[in-house]
């Protein structure tokens, strides 16, 4: 296990220096340069150039800043006055990290449930009535979700605040708003891993013995449909974390993501690389815990040793 | 494996913990948990709640200034003159002042009773400093050139002169404590205005000096010396501005704290509105159509016209008729009232009415009025006309554009309009976020693009001086002797205001009326809601706002 561990952090290491070589060079493509403003003259362009390093050549500017990272030295952005990225990064991650975090867990649980009720009442008024909140679910942007929400619930009915980032109470709108497409699709797929799950003999020789039904579906039902499920749990996380591009402006949450498009816009290389290195880190992350979990759901996947793919 | 999976909801369990901090829910409950204004009367304070779309950029006098920032700093700080709530200057800091007869040497008397919020008193050496500052090298700020008729300025910023960089020799000098003199260049009628942006402002010399880097970051390496003080900031999320008790004029400013939340979308700050959550809205052009009836809705004018930059590069655009035919080949008033709706305004000037009188009062726009303006068939004359000397059928232009919602459906209207009232013309629009737009205007890669500017100083020349054959903006290729004498003239004769006043009138006359080197598009609006208790909220022509005259009713 601990082998296993270190030669797939080696791997996270040389994945994330190719993202930050591709992420470099991609973004010289940017048209435009960050002191693009009509009111600088090329005097004070060519100061800017130099003191942050952009008139030197790009392989100079690119071992400089691999140089810089490993030192913890993200640099400083060019929109916003002598802040540095890291402080950036740290100021909004938070939020961002706590309205994925409580999305990821609200989802699964109401999507779990909404599955596994489908699937215990196969082909009722129930079964139906989960599947097209879960075609819904995944047919409504979130951005259009987040719209009516707002609309609805916060101006109209006045229930809930419209935006911002005060307390737990302004989380929940955009949490239900981020949280749809992650019950939907764990209400899917849970509905047909259950059903698989649940026509299998040993489901049948559980129920003979006379074991209780919540323990039969709970124990041996649900522990075996999770597996498949947690392979979508990397790929749920990323598509959270581009949520949150939208839904945290509709909020004016201040989170990470708005910055990273605006940033972008702003041709601010520091913040740019800054923050897909961040995003990069935190899914590579993801999926290596992930991988991890496989092991804790079904111990027949053997991690020590010849690798993962060793017990199947 | 049991062990191991407590283990990782343990892990999981404690970043919860760690990040349940992130709600940022502390420091709600002491003022405005439900935000409106009502239940802060009940506690005597009167508090201005307001939306932005973005963080500050920066607080630093000699910063790189948008709206956002210029109208935080002119609201913590003061200058020696102020704009005041119908865009006139005012005295700030200044108590009295002399010019002498040749108009060259400006001595300001302070006032003694303006201090800093540590205490310190304002000193004319303070504002030395600040423009040194500004003007060094080193410091960058966008806004130095206003500094240009200043003795001395222009050269320390001139790479190629032997004073380059030595601040020292800045025609500024501190006779006593709250005396300043200023040696200028050239007499320039408009210098006290200059004096109002903030690049001319104060900085406590001793105080910024002992913050080195960390100056203007965050709000305890600040001092103010305006009407309020930046309490709290909360970066890229909420600050707040409290009432300055030392200010000298604190008596007049009535309202005790603005909140600014940062709402980047629209339809938030509407719904924000609604809810009550924040006292003033501003609207796109979307929720105008909504809006425009109500009796919370209110439109102004901003000092800053878009146009059509015609570069004259391409072959077909070095034709005089084909791009007065473009200017005058669509509806500029349909632009304006049904397209943006915001109280925007037709233009075919650049020097918009209202904008600058000569010494007698005559208006800038009476002498040529409205610049080619014509029909849709004298547009279509010129278009054939044009056509025939180029020898072409048909033409195909590219036209670059901003990629907001607002300004792509201008542009889309204007090629609708153009294609249908000159035949032959096809236009393919290219929207490009501002970064990149700024990049290819500035290459001359394109054919025709949606453009604008925005003053700092009520003169002509400040829109004018944009399109000089050898001027930085130039981004068109415009090329006219007369023209470039007569703004140039402009730049440094200020002997006879009448005459430079003329001469003026036919530079514009000669970039659109005679070569239509351009195409005025309109001069912007905004339109937004204000809560019908808050009077007195002030929006500046120049895109910032004043709020030391807000008072809040019931």
């Amino acid at each position: 296990m601990k082998k296993y561990i270190a030669s797939r952090v080696g791997y996270m290491l040389f994945t994330f220096l190719i993202i930050a070589t591709f992420t470099f060079f991609l973004m010289q493509t940017l048209p435009g340069s960050p002191f693009n403003d009509e009111r600088l003259s090329s005097t004070q362009k060519e100061v800017l150039n130099e003191r942050y390093g952009l008139n030197e050549p790009l392989s100079v500017q690119y071992f400089k800043y691999l140089g810089n990272i490993t030192k913890g030295d993200f640099g400083v952005s060019f929109q916003f006055d002598g802040r540095s990225v890291s402080s950036i990064i740290g100021e909004r991650i938070g939020v961002s990290a706590i309205l994925g975090a409580q999305s990821l867990i609200a989802g699964m649980i109401i999507g779990l449930f909404l599955g596994i009720i489908a699937a215990l009442r196969h082909n009722t008024f129930i079964d139906y009535g989960a599947m097209v909140v879960a075609v819904l679910g995944l047919s409504i942007p979130n951005f259009v979700l987040a719209g009516l929400l707002q609309y609805w619930v916060g101006v109209r009915l006045g229930w809930l605040p419209v935006a911002f980032w005060e307390g737990f109470e302004y989380s929940i709108l955009p949490t239900i708003a981020l949280a749809a497409f992650v019950v939907a699709t764990m209400a899917r797929f849970m509905r047909t891993e259950m059903l698989d799950v649940l026509g299998n003999e040993y489901i049948t020789t559980a129920r003979a013995k006379g074991i209780k039904e919540y323990t039969v579906i709970l124990k041996h039902g649900l522990r075996n449909a999770m597996i498949p499920i947690i392979t979508i749990l990397g790929p749920l996380t990323v598509s959270l974390m581009t949520g949150t591009l939208v839904v945290e402006k509709i909020f004016s949450v201040p989170g990470l993501g708005e910055q990273f498009v605006k940033s972008i816009l702003t041709n601010d290389y520091p913040v740019i690389m800054g923050v897909t290195l961040f995003y990069s880190l935190l899914f590579i992350i993801v999926i290596l815990i992930v991988d991890l979990l496989y092991g804790v759901v079904d111990p027949r996947i053997r991690l020590s040793g010849g690798g993962r793919r060793e017990g199947k | 494996m049991r062990k191991k999976s407590l283990w990782f909801f343990m892990m999981i369990f404690t970043s919860l913990v760690l990040l349940a901090g992130c709600y940022g829910g502390e420091n709600v409950q002491e003022t405005e948990k439900d935000g409106d204004s009502i239940t802060d009367e009940k506690v005597g304070k009167s508090v201005l709640h307001l939306a932005v779309a973005g963080e500050i950029p920066t607080l630093k006098t000699n910063g790189a200034m948008d709206g956002l920032s210029q109208t935080m700093i002119q609201n913590v700080f003061e200058g020696l003159f102020r704009i005041d709530a119908d865009d006139k200057v005012t005295e700030g800091l200044v108590d009295t002042y002399d010019v002498s007869e040749d108009g060259l040497t400006y001595t300001f008397h302070l006032k003694e009773n303006a201090l800093w919020s540590n205490g310190d008193p304002t000193k004319a050496t303070d504002f030395i400093y600040a423009w040194k500052k500004a003007l060094h090298p080193d410091s960058i700020s966008p806004h130095a050139y206003l500094m240009e008729s200043v003795k001395g300025a222009a050269h320390i910023q001139d790479p190629d002169h032997e004073l380059y960089g030595k601040v020292d020799e800045l025609g500024v000098t501190a006779t006593d404590d709250f005396t300043l003199e200023v040696e200028l260049e050239n007499d320039v009628p408009y210098f006290t205005e200059l004096l109002a942006n903030p690049v001319f402002y104060p900085q406590n010399e001793k105080f910024s000096e002992e913050q080195q880097d960390k100056y203007a970051l965050e709000p305890e390496n600040l001092v103010f010396n305006g009407p309020f003080t930046l309490d709290s900031w909360d970066h890229d999320q909420k600050w707040t501005l409290k009432k300055n008790s030392d200010y000298w004029d604190a008596e007049n400013v009535k309202v005790d704290e603005i909140n600014f939340k940062v709402a980047k979308d629209t339809s938030t700050e509407v719904n924000l509105y609604e809810t009550d959550t924040i006292d003033v809205a501003n609207l796109s052009s979307e929720f105008v159509d909504v809006y425009k009836d109500h009796e919370e809705y209110t439109t102004s004018l901003k000092s800053e016209v878009y146009f059509l930059r015609m570069n004259q590069k391409n072959e077909f655009l070095s034709n005089t008729n084909i791009r007065k035919a473009i200017d005058m080949g669509w509806d500029k008033e349909q632009a304006a009232e049904s397209i943006l709706k915001n109280g925007s305004k037709a233009a075919y000037w650049l020097v918009f009415p209202g904008f600058v009188q000569s010494p007698e009062g005559e208006e800038f726009r009476d002498r040529f009025g409205d610049l080619n303006k014509g029909t849709p068939e004298e547009a279509k004359e010129l278009w054939n006309k044009g056509l025939e000397e180029l020898g072409e059928k048909e033409i195909n232009l590219d036209l670059l554009s901003y990629d907001d919602g607002q300004r792509k459906s201008v542009a889309e209207y204007m090629k609708n309009q153009l294609e249908k009232n000159l035949p032959g013309l096809s236009i393919t629009i290219n929207q490009q976020p501002n970064k990149q737009k700024l990049a290819l205007e500035d290459d001359l890669n394109y054919d025709l693009s949606y453009s604008g500017w925005r003053n700092d100083i009520a003169d002509p020349v400040e829109f004018l001086s944009v399109f000089l054959s050898d001027g930085a903006y130039n981004w068109q290729e415009f090329k006219n002797d007369q023209f470039d004498k007569n703004v140039k003239k402009a730049m440094v004769d200020f002997t006879d205001i009448d005459k430079r006043f003329a001469e003026l009138q036919e530079a514009e006359k000669i970039l659109i009326g005679d070569e239509a080197a351009i195409s005025p598009m309109y001069q912007a609006g905004s339109a937004r809601l204000i809560k019908p208790n808050v009077k007195g909220f002030t929006a500046h022509a120049n895109s910032t706002y004043s709020y030391q005259w807000v008072t809040i009713g019931n």
